[in-house]
């Protein structure tokens, strides 16, 4: 009897745990990420001959419900049609049950990974906005995210910002957009959907709004993912996750509005917080325009600095004409 | 705010603070009434040419440019007619027109395209 060597056990085992990909129209090349309910594997698209993600539920034992999420998630994400959400392109049943999900690959980093090596908070600021747009989208659309971290928002090669894992995202309501293309969401689709149990905690503590950490499901809605979005600013102004913390305690680089915007987005009671991603996303477009920010009344002394700030050059060349100007009062009287 | 607008406001401005700067040169004051009307009038004009620049050609570099020729002519000529204190007008003049020149490029409203 011949012994395997462990190399080679290791290997078989490695082959064993790759998807069968076989019945479909994708090739196997490597996994990329693996997550609490699926593992995102790298695959060849041979009809089209481009590199998908490929994201497989991961858990042997499968039931039903676990089946209807990932159907659930992929439609989800198929109907948020926009630059800033991975697009969908197909989903179908490996031979052993297991349901996947084909979407595209994005190369480049994630959201932390981007912040890691880039120190400049206004091109930070430029890409929350755009996150913050990819979110107003999914909002209008009825869909919340409901797990908005850093980790979850990828920075492609050319600066495209994308919104991923959209699995424990929640249908809240209706489009309420009038065109009769849009991405209109059926309302038996909130119906087929086995929404997360009432008491039930979904999401990242960190990034979690304290009505989600509660558990109260039904009473989630888009203010939720506006704490979380929140939450993404405070990070992308300090490299830290919340904790107790204000911003500027632990950047003191950190301006005041910038601050006042994060903490409004974070308020802990709802109410306080934007009404929408749209009106955050404006707000931190006036914080990189250096405009009054909603969130924030400056006193005299901090609007004329503001103003002085943004307009420093002309300021310099006023100053240079009455420096000019002195001299030739002064050189006149000598 | 359009651009020719900002141009007046800002060239009828400094013009004027140009003109009352003469105060302080005592061979000239009495005629300062006269100076400062003459300079705000140069000022106004400088700012209406560098403010229709600016609505025409959106380029900081040019505008700079055509705001310092502009304001330095305008000067040359007051100087001219004064018959002295060239560098005492045409310096100042030049600044102010590469003020205005600046300002017209930087705000106030683009002028209107096909599409908009």
């Amino acid at each position: 009897m011949k012994w395997l060597s462990d190399s080679k056990v290791t290997h078989l085992r490695a082959i064993a745990a790759e998807p069968d990909f076989s019945a479909t129209k994708y090739t196997f090349i490597k996994e990329l990420a693996r997550g609490g309910m699926g593992t995102v594997y790298l695959a060849e698209d041979t009809e089209l001959n481009r590199q998908v993600a490929i994201k497989v539920l991961s858990t042997p034992e499968l039931t039903e419900d676990m089946r209807r999420r990932m159907i659930r998630e992929a439609r989800i994400i198929a109907r948020l049609e926009h630059p800033g959400i991975v697009p969908v392109h197909d989903v179908g049943v490996l031979p052993d049950g297991r349901v996947f999900y084909a979407m595209k690959f994005v190369r480049g980093v994630r959201l932390d990974e981007y912040a890691a090596n880039n120190e400049s908070i206004k091109d930070r600021l430029r890409k929350f906005q755009s996150v913050c747009d990819a979110v107003a989208f999914a909002h209008a659309h009825g869909v919340i995210h409901r797990d908005l971290k850093p980790q979850n928002i990828m920075i492609g090669s050319f600066g495209e910002v994308l919104v991923l894992d959209w699995g424990v995202a929640k249908i809240v309501h209706q489009a309420v957009s009038s065109e009769a293309d849009t991405l209109m969401l059926p309302r038996q689709d909130h119906n087929e959907v086995s929404d997360t149990a009432h008491g039930t905690v979904i999401g990242t503590r960190q990034y979690m709004s304290p009505e989600q950490a509660r558990g109260e499901i039904d009473q989630l809605d888009e203010r939720a993912d506006i704490y979380s979005l929140g939450a993404v600013l405070h990070f992308l102004l300090t490299n830290q996750a919340p904790k107790d913390a204000r911003p500027r305690a632990v950047n003191p680089a950190v301006t005041k509005p910038a601050e006042a915007v994060c903490l409004k987005a974070m308020a802990q009671e709802r109410s306080q917080r934007y009404a929408s991603a749209a009106e955050l996303s404006a707000d931190v477009g006036r914080l990189l325009d250096a405009e009054p920010v909603a969130a924030y009344k400056e006193n005299a002394y901090e609007k004329v600095s503001r103003w002085v700030g943004k307009n420093r050059f002309l300021v310099l060349l006023v100053l240079a004409y009455l420096l000019m100007r002195i001299f030739f009062i002064f050189s006149s009287r000598g | 705010m359009s651009k020719p607008l900002i141009g007046v406001i800002l060239g009828a401005i400094l013009g004027a603070i140009d003109g009352l700067t003469a105060w302080f040169t005592p061979e000239v004051r009495d005629q300062l009434g006269g100076i400062v009307v003459g300079s705000t009038i140069k000022g106004i004009v400088a700012g209406i040419a560098i403010g229709f620049f600016a609505k025409k050609f959106h380029s900081l570099p040019l505008g700079i440019l055509f705001g310092v020729l502009v304001g330095a002519f305008l000067a040359f000529l007051i100087a001219l007619m004064q018959g002295g204190y060239y560098l005492e007008i045409v310096l100042p003049g030049t600044l102010v027109g590469l003020i205005v020149g600046f300002a017209t490029q930087k705000y106030g409203k683009p002028a209107a395209t096909a599409n908009s």
